[in-house]
């Protein structure tokens, strides 16, 4: 609560002291701006709150728009390509899960080396160069904006918000979601009830692949070109933006909403400062101390 | 020394012989690396008895009931249950064979909350696939489980980590009755436990008994022990040393053959 309140009041304050904050190009702008982050944000969740953490996200979403992009230049259809994408994503994340419960390494060292293996990966296939020409059945995913009522509300939006509901009721309604609290809460109690924990693991690992595919997949049709050096740094601001929406660290607690509010929080702080005009050279400092403030004015209330 | 291991033995289980076991383990080993937990031990528990199983620390308590409760699937050796041999491979398995545990350990998630730990691996659900869970059964029973037991915790919603100790364990034992086990096994429940909540537990363990459980019960506490066991069965260095009905030993002679006293005799 406390974070849509600093959401609130940031977006009031953009309100009051810029004409653009408010309109609804702008607004729709920032949602799509951070759709993808947050899309994958709700995979990173996942992983967190199971007790790990996933820092391969963002070169695996650089390398599932790659890999899409190059079906489609090899004369694939959509359907072909985001399901190779996708399939990357899902891939990537199950070694991802199985180096962590079988090869029981630290998911910080298995998930540092799978960002590097991806990353590397893009640059290779490409040679270096960025994919461009895909086609507008393609683009039309991360471009379209839909009709509704007054508004014109872009894809990638509609898929954020349907996404972070089924990842909602995933978490909160179904025994997947019980087990993934549980194992992150207590590993050993969780397998002393009997809950496979090896197994709750490798589907975190693969649904944060998933979603991170996803995102990639939305951000490249949106871009209309696949750079091996998208996304570069994207995995900090997926794991700032579910920190900032209360998902702890250590494991076991926070909810999703947390994840897509926290990611709200820093793309309307980005266009906030950009609107205002504070010197773009400054701008990362700002962002960085309002990160530590949010999670500082969270921490504060939850004593 | 052979000689004494035999008067080690209570004459009840020759006289019960008639009576077959309703768990019946036969030269039970387990390694830990090079360390030998359990070194071929026979372990037999009868129908509606409390068996008090002591020793010092390191005697393979902790190991002997992780045998049971699927944990540790044992290195060598058999397991009966009704006369029937089974392996017990997981923690899973052993509740599908009725057996149920309390673990030291408490086997909690501190971050859940009281009716979310109750339910802890096995919940609920609303559909055939075991997918949705019944949120509403989930609370219903925990609600009626607690209450039949007597056990006051402020708020199901409550996180564990916000509960007593007195109030976790509690929340522990309660949890492992209502699921009818034919055995059940409770590891150190009187612990972290006062007076008056301990006496509760130590009751609940004869009302079990009453419906029928057989039951294993670690403790160190020998006056809890003397107060609720029929039996009491003596692990020392990962070995047997023995097993006697209570009302044919006492204390001391108890304290002897934890501490090896017994066969210096």
């Amino acid at each position: 609560m406390t974070l849509l309140l600093i959401l609130i009041v940031m977006g009031a304050y953009l309100g009051i002291h810029t004409k653009t904050f408010l309109t609804s190009t702008n607004i729709f702008n920032v949602l799509r701006a951070f759709s993808w982050i947050a899309i994958s944000a709700f995979g990173q969740s996942m992983v967190i709150i199971g007790g790990g953490i996933d820092l391969s996200c963002g070169s695996v979403m650089a390398l599932a728009g790659v890999i899409s992009a190059m079906v489609l230049a090899d004369g694939g259809g959509v359907t072909i390509s985001v399901i190779a994408g996708l399939g990357l994503g899902i891939f990537l994340g199950w070694v991802n899960g199985v180096l962590i419960s079988r090869a029981k390494l630290p998911p910080f060292i298995a998930t540092l080396g799978m960002m590097s293996i991806a990353r590397g990966l893009c640059y290779g296939l490409t040679r270096g160069w960025p994919v461009r020409g895909l086609p507008g059945a393609f683009t039309y995913l991360g471009q379209h904006d839909v009709a509704f009522l007054v508004w014109k509300i872009p894809l990638p939006v509609i898929f954020m918000i349907v996404l972070a509901v089924i990842s909602f009721i995933f978490l909160n309604n179904t025994r997947y979601g019980y087990h993934i609290y549980a194992v992150g809460g207590n590993e050993v109690s969780a397998s002393l009830a009997g809950i496979n924990v090896r197994r709750i693991k490798i589907l975190i690992y693969i649904l944060s692949g998933l979603f991170t595919a996803i995102g990639g997949i939305l951000m490249t049709a949106r871009l209309g070109v696949a750079a091996p050096t998208a996304a570069l740094g994207y995995e900090l601001d997926i794991i700032a933006a579910a920190v900032i929406g209360g998902i702890s660290l250590r494991g076991g607690e926070g909810s999703l909403w947390g994840a897509l509010i926290g990611a709200a929080i820093m793309q309307v702080l980005r266009n906030g400062l950009v609107l205002t005009g504070f010197p773009a050279y400054w701008q990362p400092a700002a962002i960085g101390a309002v990160i530590i403030l949010a999670v500082m004015l969270d921490q504060l209330k939850k004593r | 020394m052979e000689k004494t291991s035999i008067s080690l033995e209570s004459h009840e289980s020759t006289r019960d012989s008639g009576v077959r076991p309703i768990l019946e383990m036969k030269s039970i080993c387990k390694y830990f690396g090079g360390v030998h937990a359990l070194e071929d031990v026979d372990f037999e528990l009868y129908p509606d008895e409390i068996l008090a199983l002591v020793g010092d620390n390191g005697a393979g308590k902790s190991t002997l009931i992780k045998v049971i409760a699927g944990v540790h699937p044992p290195d060598r050796g058999e397991i009966y249950i009704e006369g029937k041999k089974v392996e017990i491979h997981s923690p899973i398995h052993a509740r599908v064979l009725g057996i149920e545990t309390v673990y030291q350990e408490l086997a909690l998630v501190e971050t859940r909350d009281v009716a979310d730990n109750f339910f802890l691996g096995r919940e609920p659900t609303i559909d055939r696939f075991g997918i949705w869970v019944d949120k509403r059964k989930i609370t219903e029973m925990t609600v009626n489980t607690l209450k039949k037991l007597a056990i006051t915790i402020p708020s199901l919603k409550t996180a564990v980590r916000y509960l007593s100790g007195g109030q976790r364990q509690a929340l522990a034992v309660g949890r492992a009755i209502p699921w009818g086990g034919k055995i059940i096994i409770m590891d150190e429940p009187t612990a972290a436990l006062g007076v008056e909540e301990s006496a509760k537990v130590l009751d609940l363990l004869l009302q079990l008994k009453k419906q029928g459980a057989s039951i294993i019960i670690i403790s160190h506490n020998l006056v809890h022990v003397f107060d609720v066991a029929d039996r009491i069965f003596v692990l020392r260095g990962g070995k047997r040393v023995g097993s006697k009905a209570k009302h044919e030993t006492n204390g001391d002679e108890i304290v002897k053959m934890i501490t090896g006293a017994a066969e210096l005799l």
